[in-house]
């Protein structure tokens, strides 16, 4: 029987990370999960506000966990490391500090109800690794991916700060083990909880340009074919800005980046055209078809 | 560089710091760990425990006027290894709120090349002018 979850989807899923969600609902759907999305839901605000002396940078966040709430659901899930740091980190906040819940729902009074704290956040991988398990995903694979090796980044947002970590903080090894179950050979990546420069890609692209060689030289080093990630900002940095990484530094060698959804669709025999390899701007189909993935 | 000249007043900007932050600058016994791990801090002109050093002898503006809240990534690695368990990330974000809150805007719509913001990921977009703008 299908199990219907309710999900956050965040602004960037529905646009230029769309072959994310479209992949993490073939994903699912191969485990009976059917994400369903959140009814009403608002821009999480993307980074969570670190003042302590405001509360309006945590009432977005909080107005969705409402929404969760408003349904009777329990749970929510999110697929973007961003979307699920603000929630989780909000409703930490809340749950810690009972004061400030009060002011956001007094801020919130034109909701039919209030918030209390009883959501629960999770990510993606949480629901494969604890839900799902390892070995299930394992029974699932029809194309194992044998002949490439994958490093996996995880940036920040995952896994900081430690109260809302969804694996050791230093040294995270989930999609690491995700992808020992499809069948491919994964190297250690050193770089993988370094930030990829996040935000900074708008004002300053030099200095993402320069993490993303860094980070592409890194899994090059360690002997990856491919990095996957679970955020659609390291995903944009680390794919779109290695086109500055290769004016700034000319011995930059290129690197696919991939979600790890995608990865995981192709391992369960989905047909190349449902897996979303269009908008990349490294395309890894040379790779994939080389290695006879494809 | 010119001399520090310390005031009671600069303390008071020291309490505003803590205050918005929710930490005690005081708390810091420079060991550098937070500069050690910062992947920002090639590019600051004042590295975290530096700043943390300025902050604690009243050279608020020092900080506030050098590029460093504004190339912190917010990455969170100087706040979970901090062994005094100060978190500097939120430091960062209160040398960029007392600038923000006199309505200074570190960037804007308008100075975005088109191109940019046709390609940019919304949550860049969000993220980058929550940070930085009022």
């Amino acid at each position: 029987m299908t199990v219907k979850i309710p999900y956050y989807p965040g602004c960037t899923l529905k646009s230029t990370a769309k072959n994310f969600e479209d992949t993490a609902r073939l994903v699912a759907g191969i485990f009976d999960y059917e994400l369903d999305d959140l009814y009403r839901w608002n821009c999480c605000g993307a980074v969570y506000g670190l003042s302590e002396d405001n509360v309006m940078h945590k009432v977005a966040p909080v107005r969705n966990l409402l929404r969760v709430k408003e349904v009777g659901e329990k749970r929510v899930l999110t697929l973007c490391s961003m979307c699920f740091n603000t929630l989780k980190r909000a409703n930490y906040y809340v749950r810690k500090n009972k004061d400030k819940l009060e002011v956001i729902n007094a801020i919130m009074y034109l909701e039919n109800t209030t918030y209390d704290g009883s959501v629960e956040v999770i990510h993606l991988l949480e629901l494969l690794r604890d839900e799902i398990g390892f070995s299930r995903i394992k029974k699932a694979v029809k194309k194992p991916l044998e002949g490439i090796t994958v490093a996996a980044y995880y940036g920040c947002l995952l896994l900081r700060p430690g109260e809302i970590a969804i694996d050791n903080m230093e040294q995270p090894t989930v999609m690491e083990d995700l992808m020992e179950a499809l069948g491919a050979k994964v190297v250690d990546l050193n770089v993988k909880t370094e930030c990829c420069g996040a935000y900074q890609t708008v004002a300053r692209k030099d200095i993402v340009a320069d993490r993303t060689n860094l980070i592409v030289e890194e899994a090059h080093k360690m002997g990856a074919d491919v990095l996957i990630t679970s955020c659609p900002l390291c995903h944009f940095n680390l794919d779109r800005r290695q086109k500055d990484a290769k004016e700034r530094h000319p011995d930059f060698k290129p690197m696919p980046i991939l979600y790890f959804t995608q990865l995981m669709a192709l391992a369960f025999g989905f047909s190349e055209d449902k897996l979303g390899f269009d908008p990349h701007y490294v395309d890894p189909r040379p790779l994939l078809k080389e290695r006879g993935l494809l | 560089m010119g001399v520090l000249k310390l005031t009671p007043e600069k303390f008071k900007e020291v309490d505003l710091i803590n205050r918005i932050s929710g930490q005690n600058v005081y708390d810091c016994y420079q060991c550098g760990r937070c500069t050690s791990g910062c992947p920002s801090a090639d590019e600051m002109e004042i590295v975290p425990s530096q700043t943390m050093r300025f902050l604690q002898i009243g050279a608020v503006d020092k900080v506030v006027e050098s590029n460093t809240p504004w190339v912190c990534l917010a990455c969170l690695i100087c706040s979970v290894r901090c062994p005094k368990g100060i978190d500097i990330a939120a430091i960062m974000e209160a040398l960029r709120l007392v600038k923000l809150r006199r309505n200074y805007d570190f960037i804007h719509p308008n100075r975005i090349p088109e191109e940019d913001l046709e390609e940019l990921p919304p949550i860049a977009l969000v993220a980058a002018f929550r940070k930085m703008t009022p």
